[in-house]
């Protein structure tokens, strides 16, 4: 890496380039140039840092300065007081919600420290687009070790060590399924990266691939030398435009350097990658499907066995494996598996990366040890929930997944103790709900999601989710029966047992998981005609308690439709034949009275 | 010179179609390319009309139907014309937590689409899509290539008013 005094660690993610760091970056730039400090001060473009919601993010380094929310117009003071000065601007540091505290240093700030950063070590440390930055930090040393100094077999050996299980949702241990594949016969084999993050909510795999594309690459180098594949394919997102113009980049650098292609490293080794953009189908991240979705078909799973080492892609043995799972590789090979399996728990290795979003304060991604307490990566990393609100679960493993209520939150990060409620690890999307969510309207929302989804190559999977989601929409719809509970969970047990794939194997879990613990939610929507959680328009009256009204006006701003009529010290009234039922009033009101 | 006559269509222009045959001719050859040739020209023509499909069928030498059936099985696929600016709106789980309803209910009141719909006028097409990789920002929307996060739904309607 170049000796400059100063290098600013700009992050150039998807999250903050929306919040505006191009043009920050521009107005920096400018300013370092006519002060004269472009040859000293050098800025870097890394991908996502992590802690997107108070993008645009900076780094400064050597000292480890983290600024946040930057702004063009903060551009001349930062130059001024901190580059030429060596006065750290304290307005710009991050503010601790509880403490008030401002913290000027990266490694104070709790959001980071109590993280791990394993697939995630050059996040935020490196240009993403500069392959020496990489290797700088050893990177493709684990690649060399793997093609000079190591059999196939002891690459699988030290992966099986590690213990380390697929971090794409169902958690197979990876060793086992490369030694299936290893010992396939035929001549043609392939290496497959699923980067298809489907969960909804979730992008921990966008940002491995945009702030260390490398890493993935390397990885897959290692499985296929310990597999003995000659062509790989990643399979990602088309949305994920950033993603994939990085993951171009990578490749093009890495054959320019004989890390791809004929004779790697003069291993007498050769491998090469596409890129295999997908076409906006969640089914497809299913295994299976992603494979036929390769060959250009349409993407329905079939029946396993025959499984994917023995018959993939077509039908050739393949190992697919999750973005997250192949940056751990490299590490795994060059520090050995007894390193990577030196923390966690009984059966869960390693690290997991947690997509943290929804209703807490610090949003962003993270990197955890297993076996840490579902509790601390919500209070003590994700700094808890704004706005003085109660916490009421997170979801865990998105659609396929089930909600972890306060009472539960002391479960551990780990695979066997998160099904044990319900949940499941899943990719890493971890969805922060309080108490002004409605879990009745939430079980709605993933089975939309499923419904939507479903291939509809099994009769129950298609007709059954139909209509759970038409009962779902029922009860929220203040029309709920008796019974209507007892039907969900017969069909949930029907879904699950004669679907063909994960997805309709999953489909019921935020139904049984909701209903495992707000089962009198539901219960209140289909008795009492009450949505607790006040979310369900059909159930609200969308009128102004006088006891609770404040007169503060907010609603009254807040109103599209004019149907609030409020003054000065009086109480707020809305006329309902104008209200247009948009929940603007209902959000401004900080006072609870509007019903 | 010869010249080559191609399916007329009132959205597709011979420039269009030359860029189009050249995507087919560099992969034709190429097994499974074909839902990525779809793509490409939908980026082109900006929707896939029938005469369009047709055409990549008989150039990839793939019977129609299977052609078809790709078109329909992938979401990112669209049969029917779309509007000047697109807005995706997010659907994914954390923008549905932290209140893209509001926001949707907000742009259908004032420009009368929903999810799915085109103005008449062809200014706005609504789309919901599932999670964009910035849940940071929630709730998020796409107009063409613009990102708006941390949206306000009583703010969604200004911010549309720069698009025309
Ligand atoms: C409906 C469905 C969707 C899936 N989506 C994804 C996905 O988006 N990304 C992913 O890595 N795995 C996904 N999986 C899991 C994959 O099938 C597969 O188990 C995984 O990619 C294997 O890699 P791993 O062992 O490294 O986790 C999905 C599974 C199902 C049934
Ligand atoms: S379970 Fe559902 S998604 Fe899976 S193959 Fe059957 S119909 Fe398709
Ligand atoms: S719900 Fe919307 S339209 Fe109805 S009163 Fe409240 S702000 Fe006005
Ligand atoms: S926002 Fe709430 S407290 Fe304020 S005037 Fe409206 S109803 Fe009353
Ligand atoms: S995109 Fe900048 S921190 Fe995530
Ligand atoms: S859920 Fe909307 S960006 Fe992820």
């Amino acid at each position: 890496m170049s000796k400059n005094r100063m290098q600013l660690m700009l992050c150039g993610g998807t999250g903050c380039h929306s919040t505006g760091s191009k043009k920050f970056e521009l107005a920096l730039q400018k300013e370092l140039e006519a002060k004269g400090l472009a040859e000293e001060i050098k800025i870097i473009e890394t991908g996502c840092n992590g802690f997107c919601a108070v993008g645009p993010v900076m780094l400064v380094q050597p000292e480890g300065v983290f600024y946040q929310k930057l702004k063009v117009e903060d551009v001349p003071l930062l130059v001024e007081e901190h580059f030429l000065k060596g006065r750290p601007v304290k307005k710009l540091f991050f503010v601790e919600q509880k403490s008030k505290e401002a913290i000027p240093n990266i490694n104070d700030i709790p959001f980071f420290s109590n993280q791990i950063y394993r697939a995630m070590r050059n996040k935020g440390a490196i240009d993403p687009e500069v392959i020496d930055e990489y290797i700088a930090r050893d990177g493709y040393f684990a690649a060399a070790k793997a093609l000079n100094d190591m059999t196939p077999e002891e690459i699988v050996e030290q992966v099986k060590i590690s213990q380390i299980r697929g971090r794409g949702g169902a958690g197979f241990p990876t060793g086992m399924k490369w030694s299936f594949a290893a010992a396939s016969s035929g001549d043609e084999k392939f290496v497959l990266c699923n980067a298809d993050e489907g969960d909804p909510g979730a992008f921990m795999d966008r940002s491995l691939l945009e702030s260390d594309p490398h890493a993935i690459l390397e990885g897959m180098i290692i499985a296929a030398k310990a597999i003995n594949a000659r062509q790989g394919y990643i399979y990602c997102r088309t949305e994920y435009q950033l993603a994939i113009r990085r993951l171009e980049i990578a490749i093009r650098q890495a054959k320019e350097y004989g890390l791809l292609g004929e004779n790697i490293l003069d291993s007498g080794f050769s491998f090469n990658i596409d890129i295999y953009q997908g076409a906006g189908a969640f089914v497809c991240g299913e295994e299976t499907a992603l494979m036929r979705s390769i060959e250009g078909k349409r993407g329905m799973p079939r029946p396993r066995p025959p499984f994917p080492a023995l018959k993939g892609l077509w039908d050739k043995p393949t190992i697919l494996n999750n973005v997250e799972t192949l940056a751990n590789i490299p590490q795994i090979i060059l520090n050995g598996g007894e390193w990577y399996a030196s923390i966690g728990t009984e059966k869960s290795k390693g690290t997991k990366v947690f997509a943290l979003s929804g209703d807490v304060n610090n949003i962003g991604l993270v990197e955890v040890p297993m076996g840490l307490p579902i509790r601390k990566l919500i209070y003590d990393i994700g700094g808890g929930i704004p706005g003085g609100k109660k916490f009421k679960a997170v979801q865990l493993g998105g659609p396929s997944g089930g909600c972890v209520p306060e009472h539960k939150l002391d479960t551990p990060i780990d695979y066997e103790e998160i099904a044990k409620v319900g949940a499941i690890m899943g990719s890493g999307g971890a969805i922060v709900m309080d108490e002004n969510t409605c879990m009745v309207d939430m079980a709605r929302f993933f089975m939309d999601f499923i419904q939507d989804e479903s291939c509809g190559k099994c009769t129950p999977c298609r007709e059954g989710t139909r209509r759970m989601l038409e009962l779902l929409e029922k009860i929220c719809h203040g029309e709920g029966e008796d019974g209507d509970i007892e039907t969900l969970e017969t069909l949930s047990a029907v879904i699950s047992q004669s679907a063909l794939c994960g997805l309709g194997q999953t489909a019921a879990n935020p139904v049984l998981s909701t209903l495992r613990f707000f089962r009198d939610e539901y219960e209140a929507h289909i008795k009492d005609k009450v949505c607790p959680a006040k979310r369900c328009i059909a159930l609200l009256k969308f009128e102004v308690d006088p006891e609770k009204c404040k007169k503060c006006g907010l609603c009254y701003k807040a109103c599209p439709a004019n149907a609030i009529t409020w003054q000065k010290k009086e109480v707020a009234v809305i006329d309902t034949g104008k209200c247009v039922k948009c929940m603007s009033c209902f959000d401004k009101c900080k006072f609870d009275a509007i019903f | 010179m010869s010249i080559k006559s191609y399916p007329s269509h009132p959205d597709i222009t011979d420039e269009m179609w030359e860029k189009i045959d050249a995507i087919i001719d560099a992969n034709k050859d190429i097994a499974g390319s074909v839902i990525g040739v779809l793509r490409m020209s939908q980026d082109i023509v900006g929707y896939l009309p029938v005469e369009l499909i047709d055409h990549i069928a008989e150039g990839m030498n793939l019977p129609a139907s299977q052609v078809f059936g790709v078109t329909t099985f992938y979401s990112l696929f669209t049969l029917k014309p779309k509007g000047r600016n697109i807005i995706k709106v997010c659907t994914g789980t954390a923008c549905y937590v932290k209140g893209i309803k509001e926001v949707i209910s907000h742009i259908t009141n004032k420009h009368g689409i929903r999810e799915g719909e085109t103005m008449s006028d062809r200014r706005f097409s609504l789309e919901g899509v599932r999670c964009l990789g910035a849940c940071g920002l929630a709730p998020v929307m796409i107009v063409k290539e613009d990102i708006h996060g941390n949206l306000k739904p009583d703010e969604v309607v200004g911010i549309l008013d720069n698009y025309n």
